[in-house]
């Protein structure tokens, strides 16, 4: 049946409801979607020229040198990833580029509990923030299994230990029948390929989240519960 | 709920505060130089650790008498993966909390037969135009079960006082059946490195899972021998440990904590939680901390905890600064 929007009305009958300013129909689902993000995320929230005079503490600073650090995190996993797992044992640039990606995690795990703790001690879960710290702690696990797998993937006395040793958890816990930390193929392939974007995605979801409702104010003098 | 949702806008939410200029982009791009600079400078200066991974052939040519003992083990079924249960097999329970055992829930979804894999299998392939080793193996197919008990025993008992020569293992004269033979042979398989590509997975050509091989090694104790010379066993904070001077996975520090703490070091324990079954109690624990992290904005007296401890005036100080010179006043 075609679309009677979409066909020249009657003279006698009204004309369909549309956009005065471009036409669209108002049922339009991209034009509604425009209007949820204009309306959640304008341009001059996700990309500010200005912030509250109280954003002037170096706790601030934590939350984009943690993301810095992810870029160079991912970009240096990429160069390895391309380039295979031999690499990084036989050549010394590749052992420098491992070398890059090992600092750039420890950076970035750094970085990050800085972050948390900071965000804490500001209780900026406040003022309808709630799930912007709790995915913030999502992906806080999701980083350290991440990690995890990375260190099961380095082919090297660690790994195999790391592996022999944490099996144990790993079937106690029962995930172990799923996520065989002793199978390399595995492990290498939720390393380079499912875990850094989910890890990814949650840290733009969360940077969205903080851009689209701002940093929390101060926590008020006169008291009150930090909620 | 108002701790999910802001019911104002965002230029509603900062009506009345001061706004100064701010350059995001420039802030992320001087944040992605500055930690670039730093993580070459860590990479260029202090490298990375890479120590080479133990073969089964280094275990079998440095300690021959471990090797032999371990596959000896597999055999009588008295090793760490041979009585392990799932999801390797069903010889053990694993462990448990009361009723809540997640090991049994999956079944035996990894199946690994260690007297089979690890000795059987490989000295069959081994066999192939060794007469000597083809009669040895016969003859233990062929004996009673309760006649392969005897010679394990007895040549288990012989390996305590057992002596290497010329890279082989040599037991006190005793009625071992074919024990000796089967296992110098596949003590020299393994020292030639055979052994290393025959416990890879379903033996086909490409390889990526080593779970065999590392069961096989983690059931000796040469591999953790070394692990201990590296502080990487479990009760010296392996988990968070990386080998050499390097920092490994600090962040798992509060996890690898609880492996060195009561009740998870004692036989005894607390609430049916103790050393026997210190992983399941601590995976369980973990996950509650998790889960409670993630829940602090809905937990009163730890979503206080900010309020209390005053480091947000620190944080803020500019802000709070101006308020104490009016109180003052």
């Amino acid at each position: 049946m075609p679309d009677q929007h979409l066909q020249n009305p009657p003279a006698t009958q009204p004309a369909p409801a549309v956009s005065p300013n471009n036409g669209s129909h108002p049922d339009s689902w991209t034009l509604k979607a425009r209007t949820w993000v204009d309306r959640v995320l304008p341009m001059d929230h996700l990309l500010p020229d200005r912030q509250p005079y109280f954003v002037g503490s170096w706790v601030y600073v934590f939350g984009v040198i943690t993301i810095a650090a992810l870029v160079w995190v991912i970009v240096s996993g990429v160069v390895l990833s391309f380039m295979g797992p031999q690499w990084w044992h036989d050549s010394s640039l590749g052992h420098f580029f491992n070398s890059l990606h090992f600092w750039s995690v420890q950076l970035f795990f750094l970085f990050m509990v800085l972050h948390l703790w900071g965000q804490y001690f500001m209780a900026g879960w406040r003022d309808g923030r709630a799930a912007t710290w709790m995915i913030g702690v999502v992906i806080f696990a999701a980083s350290i299994i991440t990690a995890f797998t990375g260190y099961l993937s380095q082919q090297n006395f660690a790994s195999q230990f790391i592996a022999v040793n944490a099996k144990d958890a790993m079937n106690a816990g029962g995930i172990g029948a799923f996520f065989n930390v002793l199978n390399f193929g595995q492990m290498y392939g939720l390393h380079v390929m499912l875990l850094p974007i989910t890890v990814t995605f949650l840290v733009v979801a969360h940077i969205v989240m903080v851009r689209s409702r701002g940093v929390v104010k101060p926590i008020r003098p006169e008291g009150g519960s930090a909620r | 709920m108002r701790m999910f949702t802001q019911r104002m806008t965002q230029d509603e939410y900062y009506r009345g505060v001061r706004m100064v200029p701010y350059d995001l982009l420039k802030e992320l791009g001087l944040a992605l130089a500055g930690v670039a600079v730093l993580a070459v400078i860590m990479a260029a200066v202090l490298s990375s650790p890479d120590v080479p991974p133990v073969t089964i052939a280094a275990w079998a040519q440095n300690d021959p008498v471990d090797f032999v003992t371990t596959a000896t083990g597999e055999l009588s079924g008295s090793t760490i993966s041979a009585g392990y249960g799932n999801p390797y097999n069903t010889n053990g329970s694993g462990q448990s909390w009361g009723p809540i055992a997640p090991v049994r829930w999956f079944g035996t979804r990894i199946p690994v037969d260690s007297a089979d894999a690890f000795v059987i299998q490989p000295l069959k392939t081994a066999s192939v135009g060794d007469n000597d080793l083809g009669t040895a193996l016969a003859a233990w197919s062929g004996a009673s079960s309760d006649q392969q008990g005897k010679w394990l025993k007895a040549y288990t008992d012989a390996l305590g006082k057992a002596t290497v020569t010329d890279r082989k293992v040599t037991v006190a004269t005793g009625d071992y059946g074919p024990l000796p033979t089967m296992m110098n042979n596949l003590l020299g398989v393994a020292q030639a490195g055979g052994l290393d590509g025959l416990l890879l997975v379903n033996g086909r050509f490409y390889q990526t899972d080593y779970t065999q091989g590392l069961l096989f090694m983690g059931d000796g104790g040469y591999l953790s021998g070394l692990a201990q010379q590296a502080n990487l066993t479990g009760s010296q904070w392996g988990m968070m440990n990386e080998t050499g001077q390097y920092p490994g996975q600090t962040w798992l520090w509060l996890y690898t904590m609880w492996y060195q703490v009561w009740p998870f070091t004692s036989h005894n324990g607390f609430l049916g939680l103790n050393a026997g079954n210190a992983d399941l109690g601590i995976v369980i624990l973990m996950t509650v901390l998790t889960v409670a992290l993630a829940l602090v904005p809905l937990m009163p007296i730890l979503r206080d905890i900010p309020r209390w401890i005053p480091i947000h005036r620190l944080i803020w100080r500019h802000y709070y600064a101006p308020k104490r010179a009016a109180a003052r006043t």
